[in-house]
């Protein structure tokens, strides 16, 4: 085989990897949009954050909210409340994981882990048992606090969660998580 | 009752189409220069903006955007209001919330009200809903270079008050020189001055229906400018492989064409 | 007739062996991939790759359009802004889908124009060719009502105007419409069975693709000489064809490339320029638009349908010998179904035993008149019924049956054809004088 006919050769499969190449890469340009509108589509995205005023909501008392399909409790706590919850030692829960989506990493399950405010005044969690996955009725189980608020008990399985959503008794194997909120002016707070 | 409903078929096929054309044809439409023509033209953000106030100020009184989210109008692409805007614009709404089952705030997430009334068609999609151009003589050769003319109809029909009026069946009529069939029930929008636009920009009658005919357009079609650029990124990506196809066809038949190899 | 000869695949190791005794998939996409093509076959030979792709561009991006489609009358046309506005690429699916049936329909009217002009039709490939107008009127059954789903002003008026014509048939005609709109006018019912068979059809013309290709794969491809391959030996077949693989797919997917590069500009810059604004208007039942045309690709026959009027003598005689069953209205249903039957017929209506055009010097002209007459037809078709365009249309009509009733058989009798050659061999050779010695 001469010089010419190996440049030649050489110069002929390049072509062909080229054109093999850019024909691999048209098609999987064209792959990509039939897998990505499987993905939420804009509407669907634009709900993945709210809005939720909570102006109306006086101490001791909480709203319920649908976000994402799932209930969050948004909790305005009485300074009872906030004494109780943050009076509890870590060694006394079965879950001393804050489980709050706002802190990166692992930290201890202590309350003002995991209330939205300094204070303490606000609560956001999700009104999930991490039991199953029924809804947890408030003010109520072995939990409550000194007024007859505070705390949440699962019906389903008998779960008690603390006033700061923590589990206490029960089969649900972690506290009630904490998704990720921020305050955005005085009175609302924003999820997600 | 079917054979009613089958001669009015064949009726409209065979008649209505010459009755459109024998009541007037399409009005008179005249082109204009908007900056999102062309393969490579883009909205202007500041005109859909200045559109977007003609609208709400003027337009939204009787007409509705039923389609169009409002969240959208924070959009790259499109009016691009920043966020907090966008809210602010939203909340000025109040609309029917099924779930509550009572009006309340209206949200990023809903949607522009419908119309008020029962009259007024909704302006979602009415840029791409009418075409100014056609012809001539059905080639479609007008379309192929001067666009749809949607916006231009829009343009067209702001500006194309006559003055003139008539009252027909208890329904006051405007002439208008681009409606079809020339007496329009819409009154006259704009007059020039309607609204003041916060950039200074004039606010002309002709600047005023552009800028509303470029807002519209992008109601219309949201989408526009990802929709050119996926189309030029194709062109380029699949002129590359044709080339390329070229040559190697033309390589792989060189020996049986008896030809030399380059 | 046997088919060519040619080399069949072999399995060589143990695996190949064991699943050949079982299942031949390997040797029969050997067959089909490497088959023996002439190898003079010219540009006008792409459309079949081009078609094949059409066909799983539009089910592809159907299938994805319906995850987002609802079809219901109060919510298809929302359900379609929404995937104009909301879903990822939403809008450059849809588009894509939409003006695919416009590149499906572009290429099958060149592919059947070819085959009409190089006798494709002509025994032994009758089959070929009556499977593959089979096909054609799936596509027209799949893209009037894939026309139907947006719920637009055009949708629901085009739906009413198409089923009517069933409407037309004499006496069993209103039983008939209202069966296939399932009430007394177009609605949920009908929205829904359309979309159904939308869905449904794609899939039948996909399994009639096979069954066409696997005709012309019996046969052997036509090409431009019309001439046979030779199928003496193995040899002799060799010299007159080339492997389908790599050579004409390659030239194909060249082809495809450039069509693609058109096809996405349009797609890109200008997408609803085939289309009709009144589309964009919801559907209501109330208001009909002043102007309902049916989309460029059924413009010929829309024509058609139009041009027998009343006052026309053929349709006062039909009228008259019928004891008027057949009125205006349904001589117009039988012009246009019949326009393709005609069409359908061609191997039997075409008395030369020349196949191709190119050696046909009476033929040419008259076939370049069809392809104007189509042309102008569409045209026709899309202005309004009044004259001149209904004169124009009639003439057209009047002249697409007589070329396939009256010229095609009476030409055949007498033109006298020019010489032919011998063999594709010599035809190729005769475009490539080197093509015969080695190329280096």
């Amino acid at each position: 085989m001469s010089h010419a006919e190996d440049h030649e050769g050489t110069r002929r499969d390049f072509l062909y990897y080229a054109t093999a190449g850019a024909g691999a890469v048209t098609a999987g340009a064209a792959v990509w949009p039939l897998v990505d509108q499987m993905n939420p589509s804009a509407d669907v995205q634009a709900l993945s954050s709210i809005r939720v005023d909570v102006a109306s909501i006086s101490e001791g008392t909480q709203i319920t909210v649908k976000w994402l399909g799932k209930p969050v409790f948004i909790r305005r706590r009485t300074p009872a409340e906030i004494e109780e919850a943050r009076s509890v030692a870590l060694d006394d829960l079965p879950d001393p994981i804050a489980r709050n989506n706002n802190i990166d990493g692992e930290v201890p399950a202590t309350d003002e882990n995991r209330a939205l405010d300094e204070s303490g005044e606000w609560l956001v969690q999700m009104g999930v048992c991490t039991h199953l996955g029924c809804v947890p009725l408030n003010d109520a189980g072995d939990y409550v606090g000194p007024e007859g608020v505070g705390g949440w008990f699962c019906p389903c399985h008998g779960s008690h969660y603390d006033s700061s959503g923590r589990i206490r008794k029960g089969p649900a194997p972690e506290n009630l998580p904490v998704p990720v909120a921020e305050f955005v002016d005085e009175s609302t707070i924003k999820l997600g | 009752m079917f054979k009613k409903l089958a001669i009015s078929a064949v009726a409209a096929l065979t008649l209505s189409t010459g009755a459109a054309v024998a009541a007037g044809g399409a009005g008179k439409v005249k082109d204009v220069d908007f900056s999102f023509e062309g393969p490579f033209g883009s909205f202007d953000q500041n005109q859909l903006q200045r559109g977007l106030q003609v609208y709400t100020e003027v337009c939204a009184a009787c007409h509705g955007l039923k389609y169009v989210p409002l969240r959208t109008l924070s959009d790259e692409g499109g009016p691009h209001l920043p966020e907090d805007q966008m809210r602010a614009y939203a909340a000025q709404f109040e609309v029917y919330d099924e779930e509550l089952d009572e009006f309340r705030t209206a949200k990023p997430t809903d949607h522009f009200p419908e119309s008020n009334m029962e009259t007024a068609p909704d302006l979602s999609l009415m840029a791409k809903a009418r075409a100014g151009f056609s012809g001539p003589y059905g080639t479609g050769l007008n379309q192929l270079f001067k666009g749809m003319g949607g916006p231009e109809y829009i343009v067209s029909l702001l500006e194309g008050y006559t003055g003139e009026t008539k009252t027909q069946a208890g329904v006051t009529l405007y002439e208008n020189t681009a409606f079809p069939g020339g007496w329009i029930s819409m009154a006259p929008a704009l007059y020039g001055e309607d609204v003041e636009y916060a950039d200074g920009h004039s606010n002309s009658l002709k600047h005023e229906a552009e800028d509303v005919a470029a807002f519209l357009m992008w109601a219309a079609e949201p989408k526009m400018m990802a929709r050119k650029q996926a189309g030029l990124t194709g062109v380029i990506f699949l002129t590359v492989l044709t080339v390329l196809l070229y040559l190697t066809n033309k390589r792989i038949w060189a020996p049986i064409k008896g030809k030399k190899t380059s | 007739m046997s088919g060519i000869p040619h080399d069949h695949y072999e399995p060589k190791t143990g695996g190949e062996k064991w699943l050949h005794s079982r299942l031949p998939i390997v040797g029969l996409l050997y067959d089909t991939i490497m088959i023996p093509t002439p190898k003079n076959l010219n540009w006008m030979w792409i459309w079949g790759i081009v078609l094949t792709f059409c066909l799983a561009l539009q089910i592809i991006t159907g299938i994805i359009l319906v995850m987002h489609y609802t079809p219901h009358v109060d919510l298809a046309f929302a359900s379609v802004e929404h995937i104009m506005r909301n879903v990822n690429g939403g809008h450059m699916i849809r588009y894509l889908h939409m003006n695919g049936a416009s590149l499906f329909f572009l290429a099958v009217y060149l592919h059947i124009f070819r085959g009409l002009y190089y006798g494709s039709y002509k025994a032994p490939r009758e089959v070929t060719w009556i499977i593959g107008m089979l096909i054609y009127l799936m596509m027209m059954g799949t893209a009037f009502m894939g026309y139907v789903l947006p719920w637009g002003q055009m949708s629901f008026w085009g739906a009413t105007v198409i089923t009517g014509l069933f409407g037309a048939i004499p006496f069993i005609g209103e039983p008939i419409q209202t069966w296939l709109l399932g009430g007394p006018a177009v609605d949920n019912a009908t929205l829904n069975r359309f979309f159904s068979l939308h869905y449904l059809l794609p899939f039948v013309i996909a399994a009639l693709v096979a069954v066409h290709i696997w005709a012309f794969h019996t046969t052997g491809n036509n090409n431009p000489t019309g001439v046979e391959v030779r199928r003496g030996s193995k040899a002799e077949a060799e010299k007159d064809t080339v492997p389908f693989w790599p050579y004409f797919v390659i030239k194909d997917l060249f082809a495809l490339a450039l069509i693609m590069v058109i096809f996405f500009a349009v797609v890109g810059f200008m997408p609803n320029y085939l289309g009709h604004p009144d589309n964009y208007i919801e559907a209501n039942p109330l208001v009909t638009p002043a102007h309902i045309v049916p989309e460029w690709y059924f413009l010929p026959f829309y024509a058609i349908l139009r041009a027998f009027t009343s006052d026309v003598w053929v349709v006062m005689f039909a009228s008259w010998i019928t004891g008027g069953i057949i009125d205006a209205k349904f001589f117009g249903v039988l012009a246009m179904f019949g326009a393709i039957i005609v069409m359908a017929l061609a191997p039997w209506l075409d008395t030369s035993s020349v196949r191709s055009g190119r050696y046909r010097p009476m033929f040419k002209w008259w076939f370049a008149l069809l392809v104007v007459d189509f042309m102008v037809l569409m045209w026709a078709g899309a202005m309004p019924a009044e004259p001149p365009y209904s004169t124009i249309s009639l003439i057209g009509s009047t002249y697409w049956f007589a070329y396939f009733l009256v010229i095609l058989p009476l030409l055949g009798v007498i033109e006298k054809p020019q010489a032919q050659p011998e063999t594709i061999e010599d035809d190729f050779a005769s475009h490539y004088p080197k093509s015969g010695t080695p190329a280096e």
